[in-house]
């Protein structure tokens, strides 16, 4: 299929799309821990670290097919999301930014020494399974049931303890279940795109998960928007071209990249789409006369 | 082998808690987690090493000149990138412009000198080191520790006695408020940060001589230790933020002296997460019950 698609598309434009289909996977999850419920997480690339390696040494070394190695992968990330989801009954704000921040530096150093990783020099030989197609259909089953699962009452009550968590208590939702959960399904899309990455890099090392992974991810969230899916594609969609369409600057791209978030977040401070929910594109386009009665 | 292995950690946890002393006033202000203070310090680190190399001025004076330095810059960031952002917008925006700025400013550097390490001239600083009892006490070691304490007190004294320290304490409070009693709020904090980015700068300073290495991205793993350090001690308070260096500096050096050298950056982290476990609000740090 890829051949297929390489005939039509070049192939650094078919590299960037499969970037930028593992990229929203990556920030959905996030967008899902921060942007939605509201719990800042600045460590996101300790769970896709997780997630990369634990597929590649599931595939390379035990020979489990893909489909099965990157559910693996995901898997354990969001067994670690769980542990990290319980301190933050207890951990507010920038307390808990800092756990994740500790939490993803040890998940790193940790990798820089496991053996089986292949120490700070990495794990190179990871079957390249990861396609545009595989990529892209499991982008658009992420975007389907977390859309799906932000319009439920599960989904209403993250927003609720992100907008007042006492508030939501009283009102009965279960903040405990639902903040550990919320970091659970988002270390999973987490761990996912680590495992399609692992799977499409062919080589990867502690280095490629450090904090400024997290940071660009965390960036990706919020410039679009927090807590909206749209925004979030469109955020991770700008952020992931920005390094590419500033080549032509050359060694100044990372200049124009700090500048440019700099500049975005005084002209719009609440991100690009802030708080435009999928469900509210459909109303505004499909019915014209219903109001829109979230903000 | 105790005591040495002490005053090693001494001396590395006062130059977190110079720099966590900046992340803490301002966050205590203005409720911001300054990313580009790491940045900060490392323009302090060079703008030291400049007065030194090109200008040959002596240390002190190099130490005195990278403070101003960085005083005007950390005036100049928080004019241009976070004041415009101030009461219009969430906090986590105001995050994004502070990592922004911190990735601008140490590609600058980077384009400016190089990713290269540079260092101190030798002989920068006169290094002789004294013998008390069965330890050893290099003199860097002390002027280290001493500019850092002079500094401390002198930061305390400020906060405690003067009039700006009083707008300062007021305005950590309740910044509506204070500006409700006529306080020039925008003064107060711009003036914070200037006094945060001093400190770093002669942390940064202190650091380049006796690491002997300055670099464009030092700023990113001192800017995350002195981070954690302020939590650690519990955010917003100053004399926590100075325990905490303190403490951290102490443990990690402990940790990679009687553990591990190669989990040195985990242990800090490790430390830290256990600590908040047990006393969410840091050592020093105040719990404020949440309102309704």
């Amino acid at each position: 299929m890829d051949g297929f698609l390489s005939q039509f598309i070049d192939p650094y434009y078919l590299r960037i799309l499969i970037i930028i289909g593992i990229n929203i996977i990556l920030a959905l999850g996030l967008n899902l821990i921060t942007g939605v419920t509201g719990q800042l997480s600045m460590g996101h690339a300790g769970f896709m670290s997780i997630g990369a390696y634990t597929s590649a040494i599931l595939s390379m070394q035990f020979g489990v097919p893909f489909f099965a190695a990157i559910l693996g992968g995901a898997l354990m990330a969001a067994f670690f999301g769980f542990l990290i989801g319980i301190p933050t009954l207890r951990l507010e704000g920038d307390y808990l930014a800092m756990v994740t921040i500790g939490f993803a530096e040890i998940i790193r150093v940790f990798f820089l020494n496991f053996e089986p990783g292949g120490k700070a020099v990495g794990l190179s030989g990871i079957p390249q399974n990861t396609t545009f197609l595989t990529v892209w259909i499991i982008v658009i089953l992420v975007i389907v049931l977390n859309a799906k699962l932000l319009n439920s009452r599960t989904g209403r009550a993250f927003y609720a303890i992100r907008e007042d968590e006492i508030a939501a208590e009283s009102a009965g939702v279960n903040t405990t279940r639902l903040k550990v959960l919320a970091f659970s399904v988002g270390a999973f899309l987490g761990g996912l795109g680590g495992g399609l990455y692992a799977h499409y890099m062919y080589f990867i090392s502690p280095q490629d998960f450090g904090f400024m992974k997290s940071i660009e991810l965390l960036n990706m969230v919020v410039l679009g928007g927090m807590g909206s899916i749209p925004g979030t594609i469109l955020g991770t969609v700008i952020l992931t071209l920005a390094p590419e369409l500033l080549r032509v600057v050359a060694e100044y791209r990372l200049l124009f990249y700090g500048a440019l978030l700099v500049i975005l977040m005084i002209f719009r401070p609440n991100g690009l789409l802030g708080d435009i929910r999928v469900y509210d594109l459909k109303k505004r386009f499909g019915k014209k006369e219903v109001e829109s009665c979230q903000s | 082998m105790f005591f040495e292995q002490l005053l090693n950690g001494l001396t590395l946890g006062s130059t977190y808690a110079l720099i966590a002393l900046g992340y803490t006033m301002v966050y205590g202000i203005v409720q911001l987690i300054n990313f580009a203070h790491g940045e900060i310090y490392m323009f302090g680190a060079f703008a030291g090493l400049f007065l030194v190399t090109v200008l040959g001025v002596n240390i002190f004076v190099a130490l005195l000149g990278a403070m101003a330095f960085s005083m005007l810059l950390g005036m100049l960031v928080e004019r241009i990138a976070y004041r415009p952002l101030r009461g219009k917008s969430s906090r986590l925006s105001a995050l994004i412009s502070a990592i922004g700025v911190s990735i601008f400013l140490s590609t600058l550097m980077a384009l400016l000198r190089g990713t290269n390490t540079t260092r101190y001239p030798e002989g920068v600083l006169k290094q002789s080191t004294y013998t008390i009892g069965s330890l050893e006490v290099s003199s860097l070691q002390i002027i280290i520790l001493l500019v850092s304490a002079i500094l401390m007190v002198g930061l305390q004294l400020m906060i405690k006695k003067t009039r700006i320290g009083k707008a300062m304490r007021a305005c950590s409070q309740d910044l509506d408020a204070s500006y409700l009693m006529g306080i020039n709020v925008n003064r107060v904090i711009s003036f914070t940060f200037a006094v945060g980015s001093a400190l770093a700068a002669a942390g940064g300073v202190m650091v380049g001589i006796y690491y002997n290495a300055v670099w464009p991205y030092m700023g990113t793993m001192a800017g995350l230790k002195a981070f954690s350090a302020a939590v650690l001690g519990g955010i917003g308070s100053v004399p926590g933020a100075m325990i905490g260096g303190l403490s951290l500096g102490v443990m990690e050096i402990f940790g990679v002296a009687y553990l591990s050298s190669s989990y040195k950056d985990a242990i800090a982290f490790a430390i830290l997460i256990l600590v908040l476990l047990i006393r969410p609000q840091g050592i020093m740090g105040q719990k404020i019950s949440k309102k309704v």
